[in-house]
């Protein structure tokens, strides 16, 4: 780490000192910076408070039974955020579940030497520019390309498992389950990222030990790599849930915003920001307040996943 | 986290195969098969990985590629069409792209740089620093949504209208977090040494920093703001209610102004034809800027300075 020591940075202010106005103007400079840093936390404490002022009549109204409640009902002026919430972490959950297996294997595969460096390095850079595609396009794509393309095969589930809840109902073509799979390959990249760097960056000792003991290739990943590994492939599963839970347009443009909850993952559902996508253009008074405090719920629960995120990550920094 | 084979150990007397000549170490032949499927299901995971990408990049040169052709000056020269008129372009929405992506950056490139500058050169590891890089990566990871509706509840309830403005304050609360990190990565590559010879010849922090430091570090602070408005140009859900849209061309910052983002929503799922092949177009563009600047952006790093 190349960074001035403190004895350093001391001495670099007492220098200073010795001329009026290059001091005024260092000090200037100095607190713009601290207050420019404060500035960012109080930006993060700015957005939690504009989000509460404008929901405070919508909790004033509906009090913790917006949780728990189905009914989205404008011309009444009565909300609930069940289907939401259910939408939301349920379609996360399903993204998780195939972007984690997935993630991990080609994490696997790209910090292992099963190809040349030079082979393996631009695999990795074509899969980080997966990040770069805007979640728009992801959903236009969704759209246009990838449900009319999964549709039949989910149709086959349906007749050969309907009578499994999850399965119950004929694929809609806005759905829950499609959405989920679009979410996984957008969330695909950032386990893989961080994954492969928490594998990377292991002692090599691990390795050699491993092999000295006779273990072979999968053995050591199975049983001493993977595991001493863990906490940063948590951590990046962790931050791929924040972003799974927050992502916006392609759910609102593949779920179908249906207010209610429904076993069945080829029924059209809701999330969180789709609901806030599709209806903030049109919605004022209660219902935008609604709206807010859908937000508010959101901005709570990924504060949460992505705080625990940046503790897990940051331990298996130290560790390294 | 378990091999079936964990507990198999050499059945056989002798590691030493005669007929191939080779030391195995006595792994068994499950133990190799296990190997070997494994290795197998990884490179699966890689071909599944990589074949979304492909598709995407497919389709987009496909569906937009020969709209782009067909009335190629026009395109980017017009206005978006009404429902099922032919032809026009978006030239509103390129104009709101950069425009809101440059208010962005005019908010969020002084602010990043100048936290990182805190974090790096003045509070290094103190507890400030701490907690600026605490609220970095947690203000990384809120939905891009909620940064919507944070300018929405900000500036647009103040200024009373939907605004360029509105759309860029909240795209640089996206942008901030990423500026914020590779700046600190460009100052703390910078070795100190420098920062010890600008002590030796007497300079005060001020001047250290905007003479020396900041310019030795400028790729990297250059590589930050490339990805941050490459993010920027990509981005939806914080337009949504902040620069909304605009049919037409929009006359002043003040008022709601069409973006390339925005119109590849509307049009995508608009249930007109021209008006999809119009999404596909715009898309292709987003995508191959955006992927420009990302690969110009990692050439920009990969060169070192000291």
């Amino acid at each position: 780490m190349t960074s001035p020591t403190i004895s350093n940075q001391e001495t670099l202010i007492e220098s200073s000192q010795k001329f009026h106005a290059p001091r005024l103007i260092d000090r200037i400079f100095y607190w713009l910076t601290v207050l420019l840093s404060v500035g960012i936390g109080a930006v993060l404490v700015w957005i939690t408070y504009s989000l509460l002022s404008i929901a405070f009549p919508a909790i004033a109204t509906f009090n913790l039974g917006f949780l728990f409640s189905q009914v989205w009902n404008p011309v009444q002026d009565l909300y609930g955020a069940l289907p939401q919430i259910y939408g939301t972490i349920v379609s996360s959950i399903i993204a998780l579940l195939f972007a984690v297996p997935l993630g991990v294997g080609v994490a696997v595969f790209l910090s292992e030497d099963f190809l040349p460096r030079r082979i393996l390095t631009p695999i990795a850079f074509v899969i980080e520019l997966l990040a770069a595609i805007p979640s728009v396009v992801y959903g236009m794509w969704g759209i246009f390309v990838f449900v009319p393309f999964i549709l039949p095969l989910l149709q086959g589930i349906h007749n050969a498992l309907g009578w499994i809840p999850f399965f119950s109902t004929p694929p809609s073509t806005r759905q829950m389950f499609a959405t989920a799979l679009v979410l996984a390959i957008m969330i695909l990249p950032t386990i893989i990222a961080i994954s492969r760097d928490s594998l990377i960056s292991l002692p090599p000792q691990l390795r050699q030990g491993a092999y000295g003991l006779g273990a072979t290739r999968w053995e050591t990943i199975m049983q001493v790599l993977l595991p001493a590994g863990l906490s940063g492939i948590i951590g990046s599963v962790m931050l791929a849930l924040g972003r799974a839970l927050g992502e916006t347009m392609a759910a609102a443009m593949l779920i179908g915003n249906a207010n209610r909850v429904n076993v069945s993952l080829f029924a059209p559902a809701s999330t969180i920001s789709a609901l806030i996508a599709n209806q903030f253009g049109e919605a004022s008074g209660l219902q935008r307040s609604a709206l807010f405090y859908q937000a508010l719920i959101l901005m709570i629960l990924t504060l949460i996943v992505n705080m625990l995120a940046e503790v897990i990550v940051s331990r298996f920094q130290q560790v390294e | 986290m378990s091999s079936p084979n964990q507990s198999s150990r050499p059945q056989n007397d002798n590691p030493y195969d005669i007929a191939t000549g080779e030391f195995d170490k006595g792994v068994t032949s499950g133990r190799k098969l296990f190997g070997k499927v494994m290795t197998g299901l990884v490179m699966l995971c890689v071909a599944i990985a990589l074949l979304p990408l492909a598709s995407i990049l497919f389709m987009l040169l496909k569906n937009g590629l020969s709209r782009l052709l067909q009335d190629f000056p026009s395109v980017f020269t017009e206005l978006p069409p009404p429902p099922l008129v032919d032809g026009g372009g978006f030239r509103n929405a390129i104009m709101g792209t950069l425009l809101t992506c440059l208010i962005g950056a005019l908010i969020s490139v002084p602010v990043g740089v100048l936290t990182a500058i805190y974090t790096v050169e003045f509070g290094q590891g103190n507890k400030l620093s701490q907690f600026v890089r605490f609220c970095t990566n947690v203000l990384s990871g809120v939905p891009s949504i909620i940064a919507g509706l944070f300018a929405y509840g900000v500036v647009v309830v103040l200024m009373g209208t939907f605004s360029a403005i509105a759309g860029g304050v909240a795209l640089s609360v996206l942008m901030a977090p990423i500026i914020i990190r590779t700046a600190e990565e460009g100052l703390k590559s910078i070795p100190r040494e420098v920062r010890q010879g600008l002590v030796g010849i007497g300079a005060t922090n001020f001047q250290g920093v905007t003479n020396v430091i900041l310019p030795a570090a400028l790729p990297f602070i250059a590589t930050g703001v490339t990805l941050a408005l490459a993010r920027a140009a990509g981005e939806t859900a914080p337009l949504l209610f902040t620069a909304l849209f605009n049919q037409f061309d929009a006359r002043s910052l003040r008022e709601p102004i069409a973006t390339l983002s925005v119109l590849i929503y509307n049009y995508a799922i608009a249930p007109y034809k021209n008006q999809n092949e119009l999404a596909w177009a715009a898309a292709l563009i987003v995508v191959l800027l955006i992927l420009t600047v990302s690969i110009l952006a990692r050439s920009l790093t990969s060169r070192k300075v000291y």
